[in-house]
């Protein structure tokens, strides 16, 4: 049972499931950061530039967090997954080196402008700095869906002796699933954040604390939530028609089907058992799957039992995780539908609905993850899908040296997410409180200034 | 001469470079973390770390590109080295993410301060043999697999590379020492110059030691030191090692305050260039040559298009960066 490759797997979902949160939250919070700071640029009021330091400091634990686990990533491939290193490498290596040399240096570099400079350089070349970083965000989201795309739908390469070589690099970046897979990533990151902006706001206005501030953070929270999650369905609907091309058997495990046909329902829940190859206590809606999946009333769907059993993802997780994420999809909009109705009429801060938001914090996170374990999980038992096994991708490691890690990375990153997570609550407790001002004279003492984005917290 | 020839060359220079400027830049500091306990007071620690709290992540990134370089530019290397050193890879990456934390966690901390200070520390040292460690068992070789098959968990493990670990720790304290110098005042200057000799006394033997136990290493690494007339063509290296330590002792003696770093990073640079005209055509020693490991010219060259452009960038903004935070930091007062 506690074979190399069951633990290498498990290291590896547990490692990348950790590591995801930190730049989702980054993607997402770098641009409100940049949103924030523009704004003030332009008002120059205190609520603006309170609010962004305020943020900034919840963004530079998020981003440290993001930045001690991902180096652990760029090492995983190498250690657990040479296999794959060897047979892949000469495709992935070169996506991830664009992500280094395009993104990562850009990041941690105005990262330090950012959080240390803001008496250093002008609130121009500040808000630039801001701006970079941002945007290196983002160029990291590209090249890391390119590359995790690439995996999912390979295209743009030829197979020498058992190796992948790249033949047509812009089919390998703008692979089939990557251009749908990507804004949905982003988006995933946006939401995820925009739920926390509106939580955390909401969360003072039930304690009546930063009325003016909070009031201001929950409406644009709000109005983004109410464009962007119906936009998120969308390209979510455009997900299931792309997998539904190129991976049939994922589709056929999220939406555990065992025969192929047409007039397909839409199991609302069951609980899938692949021994028997059918679905206990299942609650179906007739014909919904075939509108959902194919858009058509009588679209046929493949089954599972069309697969050789060497060839099927496991169901259960995909399954259930695709359900769990679909259904906080829909809570959020009808979050957000309600709170549009509710400013409307001029009763947004009715306590029941601002707890309603606080208890909804965490949901873009789950989905996010959740999403993932659709998409990697419904991805087996291939790492590059339909060519390389996962089997074949592994390091045949001593079982002794990767239980050593995984129970290692367990228990460091259960004790760094335990500290993070302690020390962002405090600063949650803190809020925003008043920002650095500028002092005149700052730039002419040899003293550094005494910004504020990481003083001690009281308490 | 073809691109599969003169690629993997020019890609064994980039990832030497990033290596290098990882090993500078990181090394100081890690090394001024690995000197925290000479501190007087959390005070102190705190002057010590507020000289790198603006730069430490950009610094740490070459690591990652040293990673994911030679991942697509030597993808057999990246994989045989990564896999062989599975524990001391593990600890390095343990100690960084200590490391890294706590520049983050430790100015929020309030009652755990210490042990945030505690944690910056143990990951420094940590994380500095750790590479010392992957160093000397890379120069020790890595002997080429098979598919399927492994080295053992502990195969990685010689005297020489606890040696080697060891000495990169001195080496990391001692480039943090002389950044000190550069960037402090008052008694945390007066700390590091107290430290700077003693530490480059031990790194200078240990450089000794090292090239006086390469001729045992199943690698072989000397040959090319001592083989035809090598040796002349490759002496100014050591002569200018030993030029870079005397320089280095004179300056703390004359008080210097920027010469120090200057001629300690020179020391550090000629090490490198030492073990890298040693282990070429290689790149992993004993017999995986640069040839035999390259990705083909199709991946080599795609990055190498944007590398070009894009890593001056990196080292313009970067020199920028560094250019904002200049001057010293007065012990009173810190970025946070």
């Amino acid at each position: 049972m506690l074979t190399a490759e069951f633990l290498s797997r498990l290291q590896f979902a547990f490692v990348v499931s950790f590591h995801i949160l930190f730049p989702a939250f980054s993607i997402g919070l770098a641009s409100w950061l940049a949103f924030l700071e523009g704004v003030w640029l332009v008002k120059r009021t205190d609520l603006w530039r309170d609010l962004y330091f305020f943020w900034l400091k919840i963004f530079a634990v998020a981003f440290g967090m993001g930045v001690v686990s991902g180096i652990v990533m760029s090492f995983q491939f190498g250690t657990n997954w040479s296999g794959f290193s060897v047979v892949a490498g000469n495709v992935i290596g070169p996506l991830l080196n664009y992500e280094v040399l395009t993104a990562f240096f850009l990041e941690a570099t105005f990262l330090g402008v950012m959080l240390f400079g803001w008496r250093k350089v002008s609130d121009r070349t500040h808000f630039f700095a801001t701006c970079m970083v941002a945007i290196g965000t983002l160029i990291s989201a590209f090249w890391i869906m390119s590359a995790n795309s690439w995996m999912q739908t390979p295209t743009g390469y030829v197979i020498k002796d058992g190796v992948f070589y790249p033949d047509d690099w812009m089919k390998v970046i703008l692979n089939p699933s990557f251009l749908v897979r990507l804004p949905h990533m982003v988006m995933g990151a946006f939401i995820s954040t925009a739920m926390v902006i509106g939580g955390v706001s909401a969360w003072y206005l039930l304690k009546g604390r930063f009325a003016d501030k909070s009031r201001a953070t929950l409406k644009l929270a709000l109005a983004f939530l109410a464009i962007v999650i119906p936009l998120q369905i969308v390209i979510g609907d455009m997900s299931g028609l792309e997998v539904r091309e190129h991976q049939p058997a994922k589709l056929a495990a999220i939406e555990a089907r065992w025969e192929t046909r047409s007039d397909v329902p839409l199991t609302l829940f069951a609980w899938p058992d692949e021994q028997a190859e059918t679905n206990h206590y299942a609650v179906d809606v007739p014909q919904l799957g075939s509108i959902i999946l194919t858009h058509s009333l009588h679209g046929e769907v493949k089954g599972l039992k069309d697969f050789p059993a060497d060839q099927r993802p496991p169901v259960k997780i995909p399954f259930f995780s695709f359900r769990i994420m679909v259904g906080l999809g829909f809570a959020m909009l009808g979050l957000a539908l309600i709170g549009l109705w509710r400013w409307r009429r001029g009763t947004l801060e009715k306590p029941w609905y601002l707890r309603a938001w606080v208890a909804m914090i965490p949901s873009g996170f789950i989905a996010v993850l959740t999403g993932w374990w659709v998409a990697e999980v419904g991805r087996q038992p291939w790492v590059v899908y339909g060519v390389t096994r996962t089997s074949e991708a592994v390091t045949p490691l001593p079982v002794g040296s990767v239980l050593a890690s995984l129970i290692t990375f367990v228990v460091v990153y259960l004790g760094i997410f335990g500290a993070g997570l302690y020390y962002l609550v405090k600063l949650f407790r803190t809020g925003p409180v008043a920002g650095p001002i500028k002092q005149a004279a700052a730039h002419q003492t040899p003293a550094r200034p005494l910004s504020v984005p990481q003083e001690t917290i009281e308490g | 001469m073809d691109m599969a020839t003169v690629l993997p060359v020019v890609w064994y220079f980039i990832i030497g470079f990033g290596v290098m400027m990882y090993v500078l830049l990181d090394g100081f500091v890690l090394g001024l973390g690995i000197l925290t306990p000479f501190a007087d007071d959390e005070h102190q620690r705190d002057h010590m770390m507020n000289t790198a709290a603006p730069i430490w992540d950009g610094n740490e990134t070459w690591l990652v590109l040293g990673g994911a370089g030679l991942l697509a530019a030597f993808p057999r290397a990246y994989a045989l080295v990564l896999s062989s050193l599975y524990l001391p890879i593990l600890l390095m990456l343990i100690a960084l993410i200590f490391r890294g934390v706590a520049f983050e966690f430790r100015f929020k901390a309030h009652t755990s301060r210490w042990l945030w200070g505690l944690a910056f520390h143990v990951g420094s040292v940590l994380a500095a043999f750790a590479q010392g460690v992957i160093l000397g068992a890379l120069v020790d070789g890595i002997a080429p697999l098979p598919p399927g098959q492994v080295h053992g968990a502990f195969d990685w493990f010689s005297p020489f590379a606890v040696m080697t670990g060891v000495a990169v720790v001195c080496g990391y304290a001692l480039l943090g020492a002389t950044w000190l110098i550069l960037k402090t005042e008052g008694r945390v200057l007066q700390i590091a110059f107290d430290l700077t000799r003693p530490l480059m006394v031990a790194v200078i033997v240990f450089m000794l030691i090292v090239s006086a136990s390469l001729p045992t290493l199943h690698s072989a690494l000397m040959h090319r030191w001592f083989t035809g007339g090598n040796f002349l063509y490759l002496s100014p290296v050591p002569l200018l090692t030993a030029v870079c330590a005397v320089m280095l002792w004179r300056s703390v003696i004359h008080r210097r305050e920027a010469q120090p770093f200057v001629y300690a990073l020179g020391l550090f640079l000629l090490g490198f260039i030492g073990l890298v005209v040693g282990i070429w055509p290689n790149i992993v020693p004993p017999a995986l040559s640069i040839w035999a490991a390259a990705s083909p010219p199709s991946s080599q060259g795609f990055v190498l298009v944007g590398a070009a452009f894009l890593i001056p960038a990196v080292l313009a903004y970067t020199v920028y960066s560094y250019r904002v935070f200049r001057g010293k930091l007065a012990g009173d007062a810190g970025y946070h």
